[in-house]
């Protein structure tokens, strides 16, 4: 799959988010949830961006969504789509969607997590259609 | 304190340069500082205010200040991306109203096309502290893929088509073939762009700005001082600013930061969308124009589509003349970055110094909006809006 065949530049995780990085290597995608006003946010970060606390967590995502847009940049080497998925749980991330034919990918197909290997080697959350 | 009728545009510079291999970075900021300041009829020592943004060389303001041999009271670095300009305009009048500088400098430059750069289809650059960065760079965000699914999406939402892009293309060619500076002086039709090849889905090469090396320069004063020059007289009335990010998760590509700055500059400057003869708007790619024009209120969300079909943002026959220099998509787009050309050419139609075919008639009101940094991730919107006295 040409997706497979692209260089996936690797993520450098900081301590604020080596967490959602070793989760994310254990086959786990989190997302950020606070516990002071309840609402959930992507991406994952320390101070909660609806009300500025520090009671946040990461809580596991059903992996589960829908493609809320998406382009296949045909200008590159190995081209591949980009796409904002937006998660059963409500919040929208960058990925990629791979393992599929790159001309039938529709925005609200509905789509699951995988992951792919970066070139560390870590394993980035990506999406591929059900 | 408004801002509105406290300052005026007094001088302007676009550097004629498209690809300036023969010259440093500093220079061309340099040369389009000075070609401002003899368009206003001023001297250097009668600036007292700088204002620059990423694209300046070194620590910005202080490394130009020493190039130029600048005395300053007033310095601001305010980086939004191309929109930086537009917005120092705006704090530039903020700055005079107060009386922190009296003469005020903007300048911008860039030679992205001498340095090979592929700044709309190379993935972002690996490295930073920005903290989005981890999240989204192993996706390979460049740059027309970010705003092609801002496309993807306004197509899906409202139906808007390639050819309705298309017209914002050929609207921007039939300007550029009178202007001899342009990059791309062709006339293209609209089945010239959608039969271009295609970058990022949905986007075509020619639904895509220009990569060109250049600059340009500002100067923005008091009305005791714009009294005093030879010049017709052109008063910033309403400036605003905003920036769109992700709204923690909560993604929506359909719309831009016009939605706030461009009702607040409409309400300083007491005038309507309706009201404007000329539009200055910032063109990287087709869809940015599509979705400011409906965002600023000069038509329905949604309906930008039909609004920018069949000419009507061509000069003379069309109710919305855009960018009569050509813009981003024919004329130029120094730096990576549009919004300082996008107030030359607005300040060009106040004053009646457009080129004569594409000169919008009894033109006394305009308006210069950008969107810096990305349109699909996060960007800066800027808003002013001018009258000529």
């Amino acid at each position: 799959m040409p997706s497979q065949e692209r260089k996936i530049q690797a993520p450098q995780p900081n301590p604020e988010t080596k967490a959602f990085w070793d989760a994310a290597a254990a086959g786990r995608l989190m997302i950020g949830k606070c516990t002071a006003c309840g609402e959930l946010h992507y991406y994952p970060r320390a101070i909660c961006p609806h009300c500025l606390s520090d009671k946040t967590e990461l809580q596991q995502a059903s992996g589960n969504g829908t493609i809320y847009t998406y382009s296949v940049m045909r200008r590159a080497l190995v081209p591949y789509a980009i796409a904002y998925v937006t998660l059963q749980e409500g919040v929208s991330m960058m990925t990629n969607i791979v393992d599929c034919d790159l001309d039938k990918i529709r925005i609200g197909q509905a789509v699951r997590l995988v992951f792919k290997p970066s070139e560390s080697g870590q394993p980035v959350p990506m999406f591929t259609p059900v | 304190m408004s801002i509105k009728g406290k300052a005026y545009i007094v001088g302007i510079y676009e550097h004629p340069t498209r690809k300036a291999d023969d010259k440093s970075l500093a220079q061309l900021h340099a040369e389009s500082a000075k070609g401002a300041l003899e368009d206003a009829g001023l001297t250097r020592a009668d600036v007292d205010g700088y204002f620059c943004a990423g694209d300046a060389p070194g620590l910005g303001p202080l490394s130009m200040a020493d190039y130029l041999g600048l005395k300053l009271r007033h310095m601001d670095s305010t980086d939004s991306g191309g929109s930086s300009y537009i917005i120092h305009v705006g704090h530039a009048a903020e700055a005079i109203a107060a009386g922190k500088c009296s003469v005020a400098l903007i300048t911008l430059a860039g030679r992205p096309r001498s340095e090979g750069q592929a700044t709309g289809t190379a993935p972002r650059a690996a490295g930073g502290n920005a903290p989005d960065v981890q999240f989204e760079n192993p996706y390979g965000p460049a740059t027309a893929n970010m705003y092609a699914m801002c496309a993807m999406r306004h197509m899906y939402q409202y139906g808007t088509t390639s050819e309705q892009l298309a017209w914002i293309k050929v609207a921007a060619s039939h300007h550029a073939q009178h202007n001899p500076r342009a990059m791309l002086r062709n006339v293209v039709t609209v089945e010239d762009v959608v039969n271009s090849p295609i970058i990022a889905d949905p986007l075509h090469r020619l639904d895509c700005c220009v990569i060109s090396d250049g600059g340009g320069a500002i100067i923005v004063a008091g009305p005791e001082v714009a009294k005093s020059l030879k010049r017709p007289k052109v008063k910033i009335i309403g400036a605003a600013e905003a920036p769109k990010h992700q709204m923690a998760g909560h993604v929506d590509l359909t719309y831009s930061g016009a939605v706030w700055s461009g009702p607040a500059a409409f309400a300083e400057a007491g005038v309507k969308p309706a009201d404007i003869k000329y539009a200055s708007i910032y063109d990287s790619f087709t869809i940015t124009v599509l979705m400011q024009i409906e965002d600023l209120g000069f038509c329905e969300k949604g309906r930008g589509g039909k609004f920018v079909a069949d000419g009507n943002l061509i000069s003379g026959t069309g109710k919305l003349p855009f960018n009569t220099d050509g813009g981003g998509l024919c004329n130029n787009h120094p730096a990576n970055r549009g919004g300082l050309t996008k107030v030359v050419e607005a300040v060009r139609q106040l004053r009646g110094e457009a080129h004569p075919a594409v000169l919008v008639k009894n033109c006394d009101l305009a308006i210069a909006h950008g969107t810096g940094g990305s349109l699909g991730t996060r960007h800066g919107a800027a808003t002013v809006i001018m009258e000529r006295e």
